[in-house]
Parts: structure tokens; C-alpha cells; sequence
């Protein structure tokens, strides 16, 4: 009988065989080209601290993405907490005896016909990009990490101790501002 | 799980929401349903929600372009990590 392979590591090939597709990895999930090297370079770092605990279990760069994972959460954690505290709440639903009907003045408007065949404008990226800018810190990093690093909700609630339902109630407030954000500029011109 | 099967409009969105993620369950796709029969503002920003999705999937893509360090980079890096390694 076989055993399975048992995957090692080569610190002194690392920054060849593996510091592009980290940095490219990282370089679509933050910012800015700077940060992605000092990620990539804090993810070696803690692969060289941590690699007495590899067990061989997973390919070398499989394991050195699941340690850059952590590194980009906790910079999305970093800047939640400098940034975060003044949270500009939109209330969609009445409070008290039509708890959680639509207020009135947030309904949603019909979207402009012409607007239905626009999806591919890149113009619309601009608008777009512009709205999520306009999310309060902690909408935008929940809804980033959801929808364009596409981690999975129990990875997020890890990662910053919130709850599934928690979450949802956040990423569904994002979606609503993104809305009436591109309602109001796009589709309603 | 709570069993009332009419729900506010707050939930209906927020199931809704969770929809587009693939990720209500069944029952709450009930209540959705059940909601939306009665709801037309719920019906609008369902539609709309399907529409902000699909528009996000478009443009929030990662971009395919390849970015790489630069030789120069990479051997500062190397020199870092040997660094550490001492």
C-alpha cells in the first residue's frame, strides 16, 4: 500500500515559485500595489514562523494562501476598526407599529427602460465603484469580502466574530444603500 | 426555525438578499414567495436585486490582467526572508 504524498516546504524557492500568484491574489483584494507587497512579504514571514506547525497535509502554496487569507482579513479587520466608528445607519423600514414596512420616501422607483441594456457600459463601473466607496467601512469590507474575494459567510464570520445573521443583516443593508446609491445615480438619470 | 409564514418586508428583503447568494433556505423561500404574491415594492426590489447582482458579477470581477513583481522586488524579498532566517 501506498502512502498518500506528504507535501513539504522549500522556504529558499518560496519568493519564486509562489510570489507572484500571491502577490496577484492579493493585489485584487486590496487597494493598493504597495500593500499587496507588504502582505505578500508579512504572509512569508509568517509561513517561515509557522512552518514547524505544516504537517503536509496541503500543497506548499495552498497553505501559504490560507496563512495570505488571514493577512488580508486582518487588514480589512485594521481599517474597520480605525475607520468604522461613525457608521452612518439608512433606515429602509419603519420602526414601531409598522415595524419593518417600507418607509415611505426609500421605496424602490422603476429603473429607466434604457438602462436595462446598459450592464456591459463601463461607465457604470465608475458609478458603481463610487457607491461602494460611499458604504460606511463596515458594509463595504463585508460586502467586498462576500462578493468579490467570494469567501464563504462561516469564513467572514470567523474571521471577524460576527454571527450568520449578523452578516446578513449587514450585507443586506449594503445592498440597500448600493441600490438606492445607483438608483439614484444612474438608473433614475 | 420560526414558523409564521407572513413577514415584513424588512425580512422578505433580507431573504431576498441571502438569495442571491445561494444561500436561503427553503422555508425561507416560502415566505419569500408568499410575501411577494401580495408585495409589489418587494416584487420591485426583488427584480432590482437580481439586477444589482448581476451587474456586481460584471464589474466587481477580479481583473485578469497579470501583475508581477519585478525581478528587483523579488530579490529584496529573498534578502528579507534570509534575514529572518537567521
Amino acid at each position: 500500500m501506498t502512502e498518500a504524498k506528504k507535501h513539504t516546504l522549500d522556504p529558499s524557492k518560496w519568493v519564486d515559485s509562489h510570489s507572484d500568484y500571491l502577490f496577484n491574489y492579493t493585489i485584487t483584494r486590496v487597494d493598493s500595489q504597495e500593500l499587496a507587497k507588504d502582505i505578500v512579504q508579512e504572509t512569508f514571514f509568517s509561513g517561515l514562523k509557522a512552518m514547524k506547525n505544516f504537517r503536509g497535509q496541503a500543497a506548499e502554496r495552498t497553505w501559504l494562501i490560507s496563512i495570505l487569507k488571514r493577512k488580508i482579513i486582518d487588514h480589512y479587520r485594521k481599517i474597520n476598526s480605525a475607520r468604522g466608528k461613525a457608521e452612518v445607519k439608512v433606515n429602509f423600514y419603519e420602526e414601531g407599529d409598522k415595524k419593518g414596512s417600507w418607509i415611505e420616501e426609500r421605496v424602490p422607483q422603476q429603473w429607466g427602460n434604457e438602462a436595462e441594456k446598459n450592464i456591459e457600459n463601463t461607465e457604470l463601473k465608475g458609478t458603481l465603484d463610487g457607491c461602494i466607496e460611499n458604504l460606511p467601512e463596515k458594509y463595504r469590507t463585508v460586502f467586498l469580502l462576500k462578493n468579490v474575494q467570494q469567501y464563504e459567510t462561516e469564513e467572514i464570520c470567523n474571521e471577524l466574530g460576527i454571527t450568520a445573521s449578523n452578516l446578513w443583516v449587514i450585507i443586506h443593508r449594503a445592498r440597500h444603500q448600493l441600490r438606492k446609491c445607483m438608483e439614484d445615480n444612474w438608473f433614475a438619470k | 426555525m420560526s414558523l409564521k409564514l407572513f413577514i415584513s418586508c424588512d425580512e422578505a428583503t433580507t431573504i431576498c438578499t441571502k438569495n442571491q447568494y445561494k444561500e436561503a433556505t427553503l422555508m425561507e423561500k416560502i415566505k419569500l414567495n408568499i410575501h411577494l404574491l401580495s408585495c409589489k415594492i418587494c416584487g420591485l426590489y426583488s427584480k432590482q436585486n437580481v439586477k444589482l447582482t448581476e451587474i456586481c458579477n460584471k464589474h466587481l470581477q477580479k481583473p485578469d490582467c497579470e501583475n508581477k513583481l519585478s525581478d528587483e522586488e523579488k530579490n529584496a524579498l529573498k534578502e528579507k526572508l534570509k534575514g529572518f532566517n537567521m
